[in-house]
Parts: structure tokens; sequence; C-alpha cells
């Protein structure tokens, strides 16, 4: 199939691709790797009169360290951040996902911010956002502001970004020393979307512990000094509450026994890891 | 900033498999289909065309990825590699066809494009992989004739072809 007819916009700057924005609003989308944009445009499922293409403002391509936070910009892709040298030491959880987001193709061209502006409930990235408790920073005609990943996703496919707006950067809080961390997936294909995802964060006892694939967003729950039964009884109900629905892949109680079991399997790998 | 008109056809040039070339696309032309009716690279295959079976895998400055998901314009002044790239300069096989060849890793040859590029790419940036690795590292790419077993074997045999040739001739790629 082939996308449909739409003017496209090379964007140089961040102001480049605000003024166009302001111009053309809701006709106008904007494409980075274009990993899900391109195939949702060869399915005709999105008609933007006008594609921003962003992959070129050189501003934008960075990873740094910023405080507590590691800050990815907006053109930076998935391969990039696989192969910056601080990853395992900065984001250990990022490197143990990084081989189950996409595919070594896909990696190769989609960004890190377009995963996370796309908010596919069963994207790994969104995930990790959420379970470390990351930011994103959009940039519109009036100057930058900063969502918390949990006020950024809004559900299914949606976020907070509001007209004129787009996504100039992610911020990952950086590892802590003493930190756990376990991330583990179940998927069909390796690569693909998965039928359940899960991420957690040990910092003593405390966990937050991220699924997603379930619910219409990436969920965190939150455990204190659970062991034992009292754990269960809380993964049992969190499985309950995210709403799982039967379909093709997966049926729902199928993916409850998944929040349930990896969860209580990523608790405990991630309280033990960390010191 | 440019402005490319949905209705017009635009001058794209790349430098494909080494030579520059030129040709025009109007703004959704796919990668896929400038290098087959525009440049008349008809070796990469057009398979799901939304990114799933990964027969369109091209090399763009270098890094595999999905042409499907490539706009033409977007290519442009940029460095593409494509299985017709793969061949020695005499026109015999490269080292990664004549794995393939030998070792029987196709049936109807028609995912075969996407396989060799990709791991034309991979075999790069890790040349000693493990199996599983090797199956992570293929799982973007279908094959619905052999069953990858074989595909698994010559990517195995090219990868240790490729180190033995680097390690006695490490000018050589």
């Amino acid at each position: 199939m082939k996308p449909p007819s739409f003017d496209l916009v090379i964007a140089e700057t961040a102001r480049d691709v605000t003024a166009c924005l302001k111009e053309h609003g809701t006709d106008a989308k904007i494409i980075a790797g274009g990993q899900s944009l391109m195939a949702m445009l060869n399915m005709r499922l999105v008609k933007p009169k006008v594609l921003i293409d962003i992959s070129r403002v050189a501003d934008l391509d960075y990873i740094r360290r910023d405080g507590d936070f590691v800050e990815i910009g907006a053109t930076v892709i998935q391969a990039q951040l696989e192969d910056w040298p601080e990853l395992h030491s900065a984001l250990p959880i990022v490197a143990k996902a990084m081989p189950h987001i996409g595919h070594f193709q896909t990696r190769n061209r989609g960004t890190v911010c377009g995963s996370i502006c796309h908010a596919d409930p069963s994207s790994e990235l969104p995930l990790l956002l959420a379970t470390l408790g990351g930011e994103v920073v959009l940039t519109g005609q009036r100057g930058k502001r900063v969502l918390k990943a949990d006020e950024f996703q809004t559900g299914m496919l949606s976020t907070a970004c509001g007209e004129g707006e787009f996504v100039t950067a992610v911020r990952f809080p950086a590892a802590k020393a003493g930190q756990g961390f376990a991330f583990d997936e179940v998927a069909r294909r390796h690569g693909d979307f998965a039928v359940v995802s899960l991420a957690a964060v040990a910092t003593g006892q405390d966990v937050r512990l991220g699924v997603g694939g379930v619910a219409d967003r990436p969920t965190v729950l939150e455990l204190n000094s659970e062991q034992g039964s009292d754990l269960d009884d809380k993964l049992n109900a969190f499985a309950w509450a995210l709403g799982a629905s039967d379909d093709i892949h997966a049926s729902a109680r199928y993916r409850r026994e998944l929040v349930r079991r990896l969860g209580k399997k990523l608790v405990n790998e991630a309280r033990d890891a960390a010191s | 900033m440019q402005r490319l008109d949905s209705q017009e056809k635009h001058r794209v040039t790349v430098t494909l498999n080494g030579r520059e070339v030129e040709g025009s696309a109007r703004p959704n032309m796919l990668l896929s289909d400038f290098l087959r009716a525009e440049l008349g690279a008809t070796g990469t295959h057009v398979g799901c065309e939304h990114g799933v079976c990964g027969a369109c895998t091209v090399r763009v400055d270098g890094r595999a990825v999905r042409a499907c998901l490539y706009l033409a314009v977007q290519a442009g002044g940029r460095r593409i590699d494509t299985i017709e790239g793969l061949s020695e300069t005499d026109g015999s096989f490269g080292i990664l066809q004549q794995a393939f060849h030998e070792s029987f890793a196709l049936q109807c040859g028609f995912c075969t494009p996407g396989f060799l590029t990709t791991l034309d790419h991979y075999l790069e940036v890790n040349p000693d992989p493990t199996e599983a690795e090797l199956r992570d590292a293929l799982s973007g790419n279908m094959c619905r004739c052999t069953g990858y077993s074989e595909i698994i074997t010559a990517a195995m045999l090219a990868a240790k072809r490729l180190r033995d040739r680097s390690q006695s001739n490490p000018q050589k790629k």
C-alpha cells in the first residue's frame, strides 16, 4: 500500500517546525524516523496535508547527561542510544530492554522520542519512561514546557502534546547508586509488539513496577516492602485493575497471569539487584 | 526550510552502490518504489509495505533500514547500498551470497535480498555472533519457505568467512 499525497516540509531548525505547525495546525504531522507513522501512512490510517520532516534538525541530535537526567533529543535514533557508551551505566534498564524495541532495521531508523510520541501502549520506551518517572520536553511558539511521563501519555496513541507544539526531547532519570532494575516481555515474535511487557525499578525494598501492553497506557504500581502472599495479592489486584481484554494474540486471562507471574519475578529480580 | 509540493516531482540524487544517480519522486513516493521504478534497482523486493516482513531492507548511510518506511525525497544526498552492491566487482557472488547459495538458504528467493542486506550491516556491528544473536538480528525478516535453519547456518558460515578475510587482509572491509 502507498501513502496518500502530502506536501513535505524539510525543517532545519526547531523554529521552522513551530512556524509550520502554526501555519497548518492539525493538518500537519511530524515525521522523524517514521517507523510507526510511515506504516500508518501506507495503510492510509492517517492523511495529513503536510508532513514536517524533522530528521535533519541538527540541534535536536544529542544525548547528554543533565543533572539527574539523561536528555535525548528528538532526532536521536534508537540505534544511537544503543551504541551510546554510557548507556549501561546511566540507563541499565534501557540497555536491557533495547533488544526488544522493534527490530535491528527499525532501531536503525526509529527515534527514541518518536516512539514515546506515538504512545502505543505496548511499546517499550513509553513503558520505561513511565516506570522510571521520566519527563517529556515540548516546544511551541511560546517556548518550552516539561511534562511528567504520566501527564504526557493520556491514553492509547494519545498524548498531552498541544496544538502548535512538538516533542523536542525526553528525559530519563539516570540510575542512582544502589538501585536495581529488571525488564522482561512476552511477544509472539522477538521484536514485535509485546503481549505484555514489564519493567521494575527497586530502590531498597521500594519497587516501581510498570506494565505495558495491557491497559491503554503504561501503568505503574508502587510497592513498598510487600513480600510473599502480600505481594501476590497486590499483583493480583493490579492485574485485574489493568482491565485486560481478549484479542487475536492472547486472552485477558493469560495477560493477567503474565502480570502476576512476570511481575513477581521482576519485583524479586529488581530487589535482589538493589543493594 | 524546503517545501516540496505534493503534486510535483522532485529531483532526488543518491549514491547507489557507489555511483551517483538521479531520479524524480513525488513527496509520497516510497524509497522502495523509487529504487525499483526510477533507478531500476529491482533487487530490492517489496513485500508487506508496512515494515513487518523486511524484504525491502537496504542500507542508507551504512545502516540497514526498511525502504518501505522511508520516503524517497528523505533519502536525497544519502548513500544507498542495495543487494546489487553485494557481489564482487567481477559479478561473481560476494561472501554472503556464496554462503546462502552453498547452504541452500533460500527457496523462492523473494526474502533473500532483505536477509543479505540486514546481515551485511549486522555482521559489521557484530562480526562474531552467536546463533541466538543472529536469530534476534534476523527476527525482523520473514521467510515463508525454508524455515530459517539454513539461513542461520549460512549466516554463521558467512560471518566466519568474513572474519577470516579480515584477518588475512585487514585493509579490506
